[in-house]
């Protein structure tokens, strides 16, 4: 049997020089992601730092309108804070569209951003693939590949992001606190996944030692009309084949505030900012939500049995955006 | 290493449990109580399901150093306190009278997570039900009894709750609503 050590440090400090010390080390969080890959042999660390006893437990609320969220907060408590559900529904609907009771009552907000592809290949270590045993290749491209990427991929890796909340996180442009060896700093989301390139082994910009401690989500007073919606091959349980978190701020009959982010269609949660920018200060209509996504998917490149998601993401945000504008039209 | 926790409110150790090892692991293998089901090991199918300090979750994906003085409630104490010992809890009643049960991997996790369910939504719509159990998985796809059965419990767990209504002799028959439209 492998050696593995298991510790739960006392402070950050402790936490963040423990995995720093040792390049084969891991965060344990909730493990609802970590234990089962151990067990699929896709991580084998030799050791865990059990971080869910740190003091990132709360959620608060800041100066000004924002709130900030603790990295060891349990998916199921964030999703039933009355904060989150009346400023940022967005966020709330998002968790509650991921995993089920007994995942959401373990998982936390850190270990949620962190959690790996549910790509078939990555989760299968008999197989190559090029984001767990770099230059091995990716037989996804010409293999099963439905639910994978049609935004972002390389010819290196076509995964997906399979978080939920980080839609919902990216749409809110949330800000990431994260401690590393060389103190706190603050990462956008919309920042932190990476882009596959032909690095597809880094799912993210952090260094090995780096701890999430907290989200901040800014004030956006647009977020109070927010929403997440996902298409799934079944009516729960299931990631994401695409998924739509949106905010929606109508003065007029004008957009006078959006924001909006595609889930299980990229490497990582997808903010669409060229479907924003043609939004804003736009008639708040069916035929120019269309519009917009269409610019926003116009960049994407499916592949052979995933083209599906192009016109699936297209309904699901212009339906999320009518609903938001509280009008009738759009694609049932 | 050494693990303590409690188990249907007795106290266990646990030694030389190996660092990856699950809390299932444990529970099966050193504490001796299989109720709790190893099938799906990625916290799919739900058949693990046990409480960790009131929650359902699966034990499957927690390590085994995360129960450290913790309080586990598994299948095996769902019936303490609920009557006589070695009757059976409201729920598992409710599963042997509407015939929940085929061939039974599935059943002590569904046990689990609809008394959790009941305990903290006493008279669930047919959506909550289905929503509350989505994360376990019959194989056998039974899953019209095993509704029946937690609104059975529901029904008579009303029952017994008001006064003027019949006892649990005569329980009323099991709610049948509108299939929500998903």
């Amino acid at each position: 049997m492998r050696t593995l050590r298991y510790q739960r440090p006392e402070g950050v400090e402790a936490a963040v020089s423990a995995v720093n010390a040792t390049p084969g080390a891991r965060y344990l969080g909730g493990g609802t992601n970590l234990v089962d890959l151990m067990k699929l042999g896709v991580e084998t660390p030799d050791l865990l730092v059990d971080v869910s006893g740190l003091p990132h437990h709360d959620i608060e609320e800041l100066p000004g309108g924002g709130v900030r969220i603790g990295a060891a907060v349990r998916n199921s408590d964030l999703a039933a804070d009355p904060l989150v559900r009346t400023r940022y529904p967005v966020v709330s609907q998002a968790l509650l569209a991921g995993a089920s009771d007994q995942l959401r009552n373990v998982a936390t907000v850190g270990g949620n951003l962190l959690q790996r592809t549910r790509c078939l290949y990555f989760q299968d270590a008999g197989k190559p693939c090029n984001k767990r045993a770099p230059g091995t290749g990716c037989p996804a491209i010409e293999g099963v590949h439905r639910n994978l990427a049609i935004l972002g991929a390389s010819p290196h890796c076509v995964a997906t992001h399979p978080s939920d909340l980080a839609v919902a996180l990216a749409a809110l442009d949330a800000q990431v606190l994260v401690e590393g060896g060389t103190g706190p700093r603050e990462i956008p989301l919309t920042e932190l996944h990476r882009l596959p390139g032909d690095r597809p082994e880094r799912d993210t910009v952090l260094e090995h030692g780096d701890l999430i401690t907290h989200v901040r989500l800014p004030a956006a007073p647009e977020a109070v009309n927010s929403a997440y919606r996902k298409a799934r091959d079944r009516a729960s349980f299931a990631f994401a084949l695409s998924s739509v978190g949106a905010a929606l701020e109508v003065r007029d009959g004008l957009v006078h505030r959006v924001r909006l982010a595609l889930g299980g269609v990229a490497p990582k949660p997808w903010r669409a900012r060229a479907a924003e920018e043609r939004l804003r200060g736009a008639p708040a209509t069916p035929e120019a939500f269309t519009r917009a996504v269409e610019a926003e998917l116009s960049v994407a490149e499916p592949l052979r049995d995933n083209a599906f998601k192009v016109p699936l993401t297209r309904h699901l945000a212009v339906r999320v955006l009518c609903d938001l504008a509280g009008r009738a039209g759009g694609p049932r | 290493m050494r693990v303590s926790f409690t188990v249907n409110g007795r106290r266990h150790e646990a030694d030389d449990v190996w660092e990856g090892e699950s809390l299932l692991f444990v529970l099966r293998e050193r504490l001796g109580l299989p109720g709790s089901k190893n099938a799906c090991e990625q916290g799919e199918c739900g058949s693990c399901t046990v409480r960790l300090d009131g929650e359902v979750v699966c034990a499957c994906l927690v390590a085994a150093g995360q129960a450290q003085g913790r309080e586990v409630r598994t299948v095996e104490g769902l019936a303490d306190g609920a009557g006589p010992p070695g009757g059976l809890a409201p729920i598992q009643q409710a599963f042997v009278d509407a015939g929940a049960v085929q061939c039974g991997f599935c059943t002590p996790g569904l046990l689990v997570t609809a008394d959790a369910l009941l305990e903290r939504q006493p008279s669930p719509s047919d959506a909550d039900i289905r929503e509350a159990l989505s994360g376990n998985l019959c194989r056998c796809t039974g899953y019209e009894k095993i509704l029946d059965a937690v609104r059975l419990a529901a029904a008579r767990s009303a029952a017994g709750a008001a006064p003027t209504a019949p006892g649990p002799e005569a329980p009323p028959a099991p709610r049948s609503e509108p299939e929500p439209g998903e």
